[in-house]
């Protein structure tokens, strides 16, 4: 019942956990995120296409903008390596001896492919593109 | 945080787990194909990121109309873009719903509210598949 912890949530955070635990703890989070984002442009979409509602606009909007793309990149990005990775590893268990090295290979595509997203949105806003 | 009691042989919980990762295969797998099919009918200038999204992830003619493409509907209100678009919702909304379980079922633990939860993720999972097919099939 309820949460039941014996820890508190600072000295969770505070656990040596390291890679595989940030991956987790991002991997859950951004997977609620995609979750809440796309959830929300259903909805808005729904409602912008039967009834023209002017919140529903505006939520798309904000969703289409640059500033929450980055967002957006970050989250489906992270998520669809990080559940490769996890599926890989899962399908051929010899290969979790090697999990550390295989984030860091995660990391390594993941850091240009997301920068060159990045750059690209930014270098398009200031553009006006 | 509870530990996940699975019983050894198939569960519900084996399933989800199998699922998970096979769905998760197929979604980058039916992305790629959505992105590819995007740049095949005609998408190689004029596209920005929320775009390229929209085309990955549900090429719905609905939903790609506002990508500077002539005639989005002709080339995307087919069976086979139909057939795509329901293989990745279905895969999408089961592992998105199935993942919001699992993270919630990790926070309440064995409680009564559990089946209440799981009978409220269901009915949200059933309701999003069937506006999904109604979406696609009247587009």
């Amino acid at each position: 019942m309820a949460i039941s912890r014996k820890v508190g949530f600072f000295q969770g955070l505070s656990y040596h956990g390291g890679g595989p635990m940030l991956s987790w703890m991002l991997h859950r989070v951004t997977g609620l995120g995609i979750l809440a984002f796309v959830g929300l442009h259903v909805i808005s979409s729904f409602f912008m296409q039967q009834t023209g509602s002017d919140i529903a606009a505006f939520i798309n909007t904000i969703y289409e903008s640059w500033v929450f793309q980055i967002f957006v990149a970050f989250f489906v990005l992270f998520h669809a390596l990080n559940g490769l990775r996890i599926a890989v590893l899962d399908i051929w268990p010899k290969m979790l001896n090697y999990e550390r090295e295989a984030l860091w290979l995660q990391w390594f595509i993941f850091v240009p492919v997301y920068g060159l997203t990045v750059y690209l949105l930014i270098q398009r806003s200031l553009v006006g593109g | 945080m509870h530990a996940r009691s699975v019983q050894p042989g198939v569960s519900f919980e084996y399933m989800m787990w199998i699922f998970t990762r096979i769905s998760g295969l197929a979604m980058i797998l039916l992305a790629i194909i959505g992105m590819s099919g995007a740049f095949i009918l005609g998408a190689r200038t004029q596209v920005d990121l929320p775009t390229l999204m929209r085309w990955s992830f549900f090429p719905n003619p609905n939903h790609v109309v506002n990508s500077n493409i002539p005639d989005v509907a002709v080339g995307w209100a087919t069976a086979y873009w139909q057939i795509m678009q329901m293989m990745i919702f279905f895969f999408a909304s089961t592992h998105a719903f199935n993942g919001l379980r699992v993270v919630l079922e990790d926070f309440i633990g064995q409680s009564f509210l559990q089946p209440l939860l799981r009978g409220a993720i269901f009915l949200l999972w059933l309701f999003s598949l069937i506006t999904a097919v109604f979406v696609i099939l009247a587009s």
